[in-house]
């Protein structure tokens, strides 16, 4: 592990995240937001009361949990980015490859339609993307093939039975109701996070990418293909499974905040493995801080740059693309 | 007792036979090459050996040990696998490819320590690549690559070193250098087991050589006794095949 770029896009994130707080329809000065904390920790009077209350509602209501929220959505599908490219031995995989997004999506629709809670939709959503992963494991387990190629093909084959499924409701669902807002949520929103939906995903996020990063030597070596991770000593299924079933955990809790936001689990390794190199060791917590970073700008953009409030899922599309149109140059050269 | 033994082994890709109930006994020591032609299941019975694939009938012993009893990490604390050189995907630096040999004596999650880092140098030094320790995997040549696939064997510890074409895709002279570092290893007592395409290889090296043919043993016995021209065109269905003497010893030629 190297400590300095570690160290350096911490501080960076950190920097994003101060910045952010003062961004807004509604600026504030970095030097009332530290006064703000430090009446709201240690008490004073230096602000008054109405002050207060408006800033509380401000930073704590609103700006903090949206932060999160891109920071935790970011680090989270960089970091399976980042390990699934690496068990796959292929730079050009994204978190969404075995079906996750897709299973995810469907679920939240499947969840408007039936539930009225949003708390059932956001379980709905959860368990949609698991079932999808589980389809995708399980037709390569039908095939008795163990190795890559057969999870990548069942991959591909249940993403599209869930985007099947997903139309399905779609063409079923209320045109007038429900329809706009499955469109809408499947643009990838941020603006539906909420402070308790935040919290209640940021420990089984934090404990997904902690698996992910504790195997990070692991798949250091699984990165060499594997039968040759199996020949140095290493339980090849044992370890895929684990790798698989974190990055599933914290794809799926992505959609679950925001929808489905694409094209950072796939850029943000890139741009990380430029940087620091291919050690999975500097790479996943650096690609956790970057693709925190990362959402984070793209969302300052969406509220601010235009006169409504773009869904976020399609700045990163419209960013991803050309970006990645540059890097798959340099990507190509690794593995010709 | 045998260091390995394959007893009555079979395997099948689907419904191809690639291995026929084969017998082989491999013992501590010395090189061992394996000859035959493309599809006669040389890499096959490789990762047999190793523990990597498992026969559909017969048993493979490490030791006397059912191999599938075996855990992996202690597999590999004995057994080497060496691949034929690949390009891979990421750039790791050459030291940490070589480190990544390390692996089944690492401590919890993989940890390496200094004793690690040590054994990674001494590999290094041990093939002669020191000098590229910094250099990206990617960027090094493929006689470079293999040289660095063997520094990670060594590193790994094991005695029994498993080989598959370690001289393909190389050049003359890699290929020389190559059977070179086979000799100074044969010399250190590790036991090593190789496939290759060239039966002047095995001869230069090997102090025990076995011929497959789709599957079965067609000859197993000292260099001098298998790689004859009689052999070597049944082998690989040649008409004929002669052999020449030049000053640093013979070699087939097969028109």
């Amino acid at each position: 592990m190297k400590p300095l770029p570690l160290l350096l896009s911490l501080v960076g994130l950190l920097a994003i995240m101060v910045v952010s707080l003062c961004l807004g329809k509604y600026p504030l000065q970095l030097a009332e937001i530290s006064s703000f904390f430090r009446q709201e920790w240690f008490g004073g009077t230096a602000l008054p009361t109405e002050r207060m209350e408006l800033l509380r509602n401000l930073l704590l209501e609103i700006r903090l949990p949206r932060i999160l929220a891109a920071a935790l959505i970011g680090a989270a599908l960089a970091t399976s980015g980042a390990a699934y490219q690496a068990m796959f031995v292929n730079p050009l995989v994204s978190p969404s490859l075995l079906g996750v997004l897709s299973g995810a999506s469907f679920g939240a629709a499947l969840g408007m339609v039936f539930f009225k809670n949003w708390y059932e939709v956001q379980l709905a959503s959860f368990l949609g993307g698991v079932a999808a992963v589980l389809v995708a494991v399980g037709l390569a387990r039908v095939y008795r093939i163990s190795g890559t190629i057969m999870l990548v093909l069942g991959g591909v084959i249940s993403g599209a039975l869930f985007a099947a499924l997903l139309s399905l409701v779609k063409y079923l669902a209320d045109p007038y109701n429900q329809l706009p807002a499955i469109v809408y949520w499947l643009m990838g929103n941020l603006s539906l996070a909420d402070r308790t939906t935040v919290l209640r995903v940021s420990l089984p996020i934090c404990l997904g990418l902690g698996i992910l990063m504790l195997s990070a030597r692991k798949l250091n070596v699984l990165s060499m293909g594997d039968e040759e991770a199996a020949a140095l000593g290493i339980n090849v299924q044992q370890v895929r499974l684990l790798v698989i079933t974190a990055a599933t955990l914290i794809s799926a809790l992505t959609v679950v905040i925001a929808g489905a936001v694409g094209w950072v689990g796939l850029i943000i390794p890139h741009i990380a493995r430029m940087l620091v190199g291919p050690d999975n060791t500097t790479l996943l917590p650096v690609s956790a801080l970057l693709g925190a970073g990362y959402l984070i700008v793209v969302d300052d953009v969406t509220r601010l740059a235009f006169a409504f409030e773009l869904p976020i899922g399609i700045v990163t599309a419209l960013v991803g693309i050309p970006f990645f149109m540059l890097v798959l140059g340099n990507a190509r050269k690794g593995w010709q | 007792m045998a260091l390995i033994s394959l007893e009555n082994i079979s395997f099948r890709y689907r419904r191809q036979q690639v291995i026929q109930q084969l017998d082989l006994e491999l013992d501590d020591g010395g090189v061992l090459a394996l000859l035959g032609p493309n599809g006669s299941g040389k890499t096959t019975l490789l990762k047999l050996m190793l523990g990597i694939l498992h026969p559909h009938g017969g048993t493979v012993r490490l030791d006397g040990q059912d191999i599938r009893r075996i855990p992996a990490k202690e597999r590999a604390r004995r057994l080497a696998y060496v691949p034929q050189v690949h390009r891979e995907a990421f750039g790791y630096r050459v030291f940490d490819v070589v480190l990544m040999g390390r692996m089944p004596h690492a401590g919890f999650l993989g940890r390496y320590g200094a004793e690690d880092r040590r054994l990674t140098d001494e590999a290094l030094e041990r093939m002669g690549i020191s000098h590229l320790s910094e250099r990206p995997y990617t960027e090094i040549s493929g006689g470079e690559r293999q040289m660095t696939l063997i520094a990670r064997a060594l590193a790994q510890g094991a005695r029994v070193l498993v080989l598959d074409e370690p001289t393909n895709g190389l050049d003359y002279g890699n290929q020389q250098r190559l059977l070179d570092r086979l000799m100074a290893l044969k010399q250190d007592h590790y036991t090593c087991l190789f496939t290759t395409h060239h039966p002047d290889h095995a001869r230069r090296v090997a102090d025990r050589v076995v011929m497959l043919q789709q599957g079965a043993i067609l000859r197993d016995g000292s260099p001098a006794e298998t790689v004859t021209p009689a052999n070597v065109a049944t082998l690989y269905g040649l008409e004929s095949c002669t052999e020449h003497h030049h000053t640093q010893g013979e070699h087939l030629c097969c028109p």
